[in-house]
Formats: C-alpha cells, structure tokens, sequence
C-alpha cells in the first residue's frame, strides 16, 4: 500500500521505471473483498479458525492417536490417565479416541446434509422463481406445507420407522448415515427455496438476462446465468444449516434413535455419558462442549459470511 | 379483513390436510405391522391375525384407511393407545398441562429477558456491552438444549446438591415444584432469549435509523423516549409476530428437554409411544404438533395485518 506513495513521493524519476504505476492499483475480486469484509469480524475468523482445527483434529486424530474405539480396557477407571488421557467410558473405551472418531461422523453429517438441503433448496427454488406461474404457485404452496411440519417429531418417526429397512440395504454404519444426512435435508431445504426463489424473481427481468434471452439462450443456460447472483444467501444459508445440521443429527443421537451403539457421534457419546453423571461427568462434558464449540464457529462463520457478502457494504 | 382471515383459514385447512396425508403415509409405509406387538405377543394362529386384520380394516388399500382414518378423526374418534389401553385424547389431555406450564413459564421469561436486551444492544450498537451481549446470545442458540440440561443437571443437582434431578409429577407444594421445574424452564429460557433478542436487536437496528426516528431526535426529544416510546412500537411489529411464529417450535423443541429431566409432558409421551410403536398415539401427537404451527402461522399473519397498518388485504 505504502510502496506506490513513497515512490511516487520521491519525485519525477520513478516514472521513468515503467513498473512502477504512479497511480495505486487495486486488484480488486469478489473473493478478496469478500474476504477482506470477513477478516474484520474477528469472532468470524476466530470460528473459521476453530472449526477447520476441529475438522482437522477429527479427520487427522484417529491415525495419530490409533487406540481402537471399540477396545475395552477392563482395568482402566474413568480418571484420566497415560493411557487414556480423557479416561474411558462406562465399558472401558478410550474417550479420547472415540471422541475424535465422533467427530468425523458429527462433522460428516453436518456438511454432507447442508449439502441435501442446498441441493434440493436451490433447485426448487430456481424453479419457482424462474419459471413463475403455477409451478411458482405450486412450489410455494410445497414450500409452505413442509414448512409447518412438526420437524423434529416426523424426523424421530422417519428414522425410527425406516432404519431397518436401510440398515438392511447398506450396513448398520452407511445405511444410518445416508438416513440422517437424507432426513434432516430433507426437512432443511424450505428457507434456501425460499432465499433463491425470491433471488431469482428480481434477477429474473434484468438486462443481462434479457440480453442473454436476445442471443437465444435457453432456460437452462439463463438459470446458470442468475445463480450467481444469488449466491451470497446460499452461502449463508448453507453455513448456518451445517450448525442445525449437526444439532439435529445430536439431538436423535441423544435421543437414542440416531446412530447404533458402537458408532460413536458427539451425541451419543453424551447420551450413553447421561447415566454416568454423578460418577464420570467428564464423558459428558466432553462430547458436548465439542458439539457446542463446533455449532458456535460455525454460527460466528456464518455471521461474518452474512456480513462479508452484503453487497450494501462497502470496504 | 374478514375476507382476509378467511382466505388464510381456508389455506390453512388445506395444509393441515396435506401434513396429515404425508404424516399418514410414513406410518403406513413403513415396514412392519402396527399389530405385531399387539398379535405376536399371545402367539395367534396366522388365520387369527388375518381375522384381526380384516376386523381393524388393515386389508384395505392405504387411500380408503387414510380416509376413514380422516373422517374418525374429524368426528373426535383419536382410537385408543396400544401400549396403555386408553383412549388417546385421555392420554394427551392428561399430559398437556404439565408441558403448558412448563413451556408457557419459560416462554414469558425468555421474552422478558429478550426484548429488553434487544433494544439495549441496539441503542448502543457497536458499544462493549454489545458485543459481550451479542457473543452471548450466539452461545445461548449454540448450546444445544440437551447440553444445556446436562450442564445443569452436574451444577446443581450432582455438585451442589441444590435441585432435583428429575421431574416428579406428585408433587402438589409450590416451593417444591419451582425447584424441580426451575430446570427445565431455564435450558427453554435460555435458548428461546437468545434468539429471540437477536430478532428484537436486528429490527430496533432497522427502526433506529429511519425518517420517523430522525424527526423525533430533532423535536429534541430525549434518546431515551426516542428508543422507548417511538422506536419500539414499530420495531416490536415483526417481533410479535415472530413470538407466534416461534410458539410451536417450542413445543417440539421441549420434546429433547422433557426427555432429559424426565418431565411427563407430552414431548415425553412422544417419546415413549415411538419406542412402544404406539401409532395412534404418535399420529395424534403430531397431528396436534402440526395444527399448533398451522393455527400459531395464522395467528402471526392475522396479527402483523393488525399490528402494521401498511399491510394491505388483497
């Protein structure tokens, strides 16, 4: 910032190098003004920062730290120790290594159902909002129906009448997990639908999409050229669905209806911990406060996003 | 405005339908007989069950039960629990009022503690008390409730010795009752202000800076009335409505909390007729779930159009 000033302060003669711009020049991107507005919330960049540990800690923990998650330790007690420097559980398993491992399933779940709930939210948004009419109206109508249904409640229906079933199509681990991923984005799309629909209904009759109209381009190829557009409430949408995501998956954990007993996530751990807790409250603690500390960044992320992408604000 | 409420009931009516017809087919579909604990337990000759079957209509296609099913119930015919042999509204009706309270408390407190920290962060927005009051309510919306409930729980009832560990419905003394209820309320409490005064920060932080709010700072008023008499009536418009619009969230969300201090509400009894498979019992809890969102949507758009005179019937 200071070199261009100080040289053209020095006079007439740094002209003459034809590198030197007399005039400050700023690269400027959407990328890089995004991420110069994020790097001033400080709790923004704090919650990155923490959250990519966690996902790290979690992908990177299990090879370095190998204790078997499912080995149980018969002399072992619940204190910490050499051994198990976070104690063990109930059974003698390592805290420590399921901790980690949980992680990668919480973590996993998180992302992979933000994934769901963008995919089917952006289409049916797009849809809605660029087509109009009665696929509009139709849509909107889907939208508002699946947003008065009682979530929680038809999610712990969902899964504990169809478990089974895709336990015995893919495996006790997989068939659980595409299950959950499947239902809680399946029941998270609404608020996207309705971000992208109302993004599109005011891209929709732009110049540059009637430009593009005039060059003959089809709907498919004019959809391509709005999303964009509408892509800062995506973003911040999906950011915030990764931290409801991953309480929602917590919370049938906790409940007893998410993941079978011997894989461990953040939330079973602290529901098997719950019987524990005037012995061994660490095992609580320490599931929870990494569900907690996950949710919280993520919050912060999306927080810092929201502002980073407003196109109101200036840097 | 009558043609207005209306058209918003008669939407409303449809939706209840198609929430009943989806909640319907994920029952019927799913694999498994609703009979089997009722039909394997006294071990029946398979021709038996057949006749057991064909007496509760289980032959028949899915439409012709959903219908049936919907005219029973239209008519206040809920059936009668599996599990416990008595008729479903019983069971509901004996369990809503512990989950009324229990709820209803912690709702009040939360807008209490919620509206006023709202429009304090945001008539100094940017200040220390800000920021702290803003970091904080992100942690009050991140704790998830059962967290919350487990933290409580080895504070005060494993540490401190101070409340009990679960709830007890015998208990008729009030001093007795506040302490095993006090729990629950605040985990509700806490996560309902958090989100709540983020809503009431961000639409006093709309209203603040608006024409209206101008011209009362320049009659030379003092901030203070600004904030208080002039700014929030309009920024509280939004924020009622959202209180409604919150109201059934609530009531599922107290499912997990009711779950971990053992409150017999009707979360509970979700709960409980899940694991015992006890349809009827499961349909009509969340039949009553969804017309709570459907009725408190109406209540919320009724009262914005009352509220806001800007808002136009078409």
């Amino acid at each position: 910032m200071s070199t261009p000033e100080t040289a053209s302060a020095i006079g007439g003669a740094a002209v003459a190098t034809a590198d030197a711009p007399a005039v400050p020049r700023y690269n400027r991107s959407l990328l890089g003004d995004t991420w110069g507005r994020f790097r001033r919330h400080k709790l923004a960049v704090i919650g990155a920062f923490l959250y990519i540990t966690m996902t790290v800690l979690t992908v990177v923990g299990p090879v370095v730290w190998t204790t078997p998650i499912n080995d149980i330790d018969f002399s072992a007690s619940n204190q910490f120790s050499a051994a198990h420097p976070l104690g063990t559980d109930d059974l003698g398993r390592d805290t420590l290594a399921r901790v980690l491992w949980g992680g990668r399933v919480s973590i996993a779940v998180g992302l992979c159902a933000m994934l769901v709930a963008i995919t089917i939210g952006v289409f049916v948004g797009a849809m809605a909002g660029f087509f109009g009419g009665w696929i509009d109206i139709t849509l909107s109508r889907i939208i508002e129906v699946f947003l008065s249904v009682p979530q929680l409640p038809l999610l712990l229906l969902v899964i504990y009448l169809y478990r089974n079933t895709l336990v015995a199509a893919f495996g006790p681990e997989m068939g659980v997990f595409i299950m959950i991923v499947a239902v809680i984005g399946g029941l998270n799309w609404m608020p996207t639908a309705r971000l992208v629909r109302a993004g599109f209904v005011t891209q929709r009759e732009r110049e540059y999409v009637e430009a593009a109209r005039c060059l003959g381009a089809g709907p498919a190829r004019i959809i391509k050229h709005i999303l964009p557009n509408t892509l800062s409430p995506i973003i911040v949408a999906g950011t915030l669905s990764v931290g409801s995501s991953m309480i929602a998956e917590s919370t049938l954990s906790f409940l007893g209806l998410g993941f079978p007993p011997d894989v461990p996530t953040w939330g079973r751990l602290l529901f098997d911990a719950q019987n524990f807790l005037t012995i061994a409250p660490a095992t609580a603690l320490i599931p929870g406060t990494m569900i907690f500390l996950a949710v919280l960044s993520i919050n912060f992320v999306g927080d810092g996003l929201r502002d980073a992408l407003d196109p109101r604000r200036t840097l | 405005m009558t043609a207005y409420a209306l058209r918003r009931v008669l939407i409303a009516i449809p939706t209840l339908l198609v929430i009943s017809l989806i909640v319907y087919s994920v029952l019927a579909l799913a694999p498994g007989d609703p009979l089997s604990s009722l039909a394997a337990s006294t071990e029946l000759p398979a021709e038996v069950r057949e006749n057991i079957r064909i007496q509760f209509g289980l032959d028949q296609p899915i439409y012709v039960r959903y219908f049936k099913w919907l005219a029973a119930y239209i008519q206040g015919d809920w059936g009668y629990s599996f599990a416990s042999r008595l008729p479903t509204q019983k069971l509901i009706s004996l369990r809503i009022p512990t989950t009324l309270w229990v709820i209803g408390i912690s709702y009040l407190i939360a807008v209490a503690i919620a509206i006023p920290l709202g429009v304090a962060t945001a008539a100094r927005q940017y200040s220390k008390f800000d920021h702290i009051f803003t970091a904080l309510s992100f942690v009050g919306f991140s704790l998830p409730t059962f967290f919350t409930g487990v933290i409580l729980i080895i504070v005060f009832s494993v540490q401190l010795r101070w409340l009990p560990m679960v709830y007890n419905q015998q208990v008729t003394d009030p001093i007795e009752w506040i302490k095993q209820a006090i729990m629950p309320i605040t985990v509700l409490a806490l996560l309902q202000a958090a989100t709540l005064s983020r809503y009431v920060r961000a639409s006093m932080l709309d209203n603040l800076n608006q024409d209206y709010a101008r011209t009362a700072r320049a009659k030379g008023l003092a901030e203070r009335v600004v904030v208080t008499r002039h700014v929030l009536r309009n920024a509280l418009v939004p924020v009622v409505t959202l209180i409604a619009l919150q109201l059934p969230t609530v009531f599922t969300g107290a499912v997990v909390t009711e779950q971990i201090f053992r409150v017999p509400g009707i979360g509970s009894l979700f709960i409980s007729s899940i694991q015992n498979n006890d349809t009827p019992v499961i349909m009509a809890i969340i039949m009553v779930f969804a017309a709570l969102v459907v009725f408190f949507t109406l209540v919320a758009d009724l009262l914005y159009g009352v509220l806001d005179p800007r808002v136009r019937y078409r």
